[in-house]
């Protein structure tokens, strides 16, 4: 199993935190999902109502890894200033790095993604980007001091699963020693389960299982499948062909016409 | 003097960062701060002065994606 900038996760789920029905649930769905990581964010705090101070502590009781993002940056300077200042409340050089190019499908700016990359990387931060598949970005990322990529599976929130499969296999086969998280997309298990089957080290999703009618259930389902597709892919799966072939032996079959 | 404090204008005698701050209730808080947009580390916020017009954000911990 691939570290993670040194730190190594045992379920390869990376769960958000965002949308649950309630903090009982989001727990749940943590403990039955066994998820190592929950992303996170930041926004404006209230100083009477200081809603999230209890957010905080109730993250801290989950025991998992925190991962912050910059979700809703626009520009690299919102990027790196955002990242500075989840590095201090939350204690971590961990950042997934978002900068937003396109409103309809939340795309990466991957120009101020690499940007941003070599920013942060610089002042030591450990950098996961949410990326595309291109694999010329990739090797920008890699260059600007990212150990970690993270390509969309599809557009944020969509549940449309793997939308480039082709792009996904060749950044697998391109990056074999680089830790490959699918970030993004995913609406169900078997697509979790087909990610890594080609190979990912982990994946990371938050609508699917927190718009699911029993989240909790939905978290277990996903681990379960992860757990499948990594097994699978550990087993070297057979190739596909194009024509039939027998799987029962032919010699020594009976003569009955 | 004139501030906005996450978007909100709030009209204050001169002040540091960090006394805005325990005035405003945020004292002990989990929070980070920014003035004009850069980031200010919570060891600096006691030396910041606050000036007529600057834009204060104070961020804390949040469910995300």
């Amino acid at each position: 199993m691939r570290d993670f900038y040194g730190t190594s996760l045992s379920g390869g789920l990376m769960l958000g935190t965002a949308q649950y029905p309630s903090p009982a649930i989001l727990a749940d769905a943590f403990r039955r999902s066994g998820a190592g990581v929950a992303t996170v964010s930041l926004r404006r705090e209230s100083g009477q109502d200081r809603a999230g101070q209890d957010f905080w502590q109730m993250i801290r009781d989950l025991g998992v890894h925190v991962l912050p993002n910059t979700a809703g940056c626009h520009s690299v300077k919102e990027a790196v200033t955002t990242a500075h200042m989840a590095r201090e409340v939350f204690d971590t050089k961990w950042i997934k790095l978002e900068v937003i190019g396109e409103e309809d499908t939340l795309q990466p700016d991957v120009f101020g993604l690499v940007e941003a990359a070599r920013i942060l990387s610089e002042d030591g931060f450990q950098v996961f980007p949410y990326t595309t598949e291109d694999l010329v970005v990739a090797d920008r990322l890699l260059q600007a001091g990212c150990e970690v990529l993270m390509p969309w599976g599809a557009p944020i929130g969509s549940g449309l699963g793997l939308n480039n499969i082709f792009g996904l296999r060749a950044m697998r086969a391109h990056f074999p020693d680089v830790p490959l998280v699918i970030d993004a997309g995913l609406g169900l298990p078997s697509q979790a389960a087909r990610a890594m089957e080609l190979g990912f080290d982990a994946v990371l999703l938050n609508t699917a299982v927190a718009k699911a009618g029993d989240p909790a259930m939905m978290a277990e389902a996903f681990a379960t499948a992860i757990r499948a597709g990594r097994l699978a892919f550990a087993a070297d799966p057979m190739e596909p062909r194009d024509m039939a072939a027998p799987s029962t032996p032919v010699i020594g079959k009976a003569f009955l016409q | 003097m004139k501030l906005q404090l996450n978007g909100e204008p709030l009209d204050t005698p001169p002040v540091t960062l960090a006394d805005l701050l325990d005035a405003q209730g945020f004292g002990g808080a989990k929070i980070a701060t920014a003035v004009n947009g850069s980031f200010v580390p919570a060891t600096a916020r006691a030396a910041r002065i606050l000036n007529d017009g600057d834009q204060i954000e104070v961020l804390a911990p949040m469910q995300g994606g």
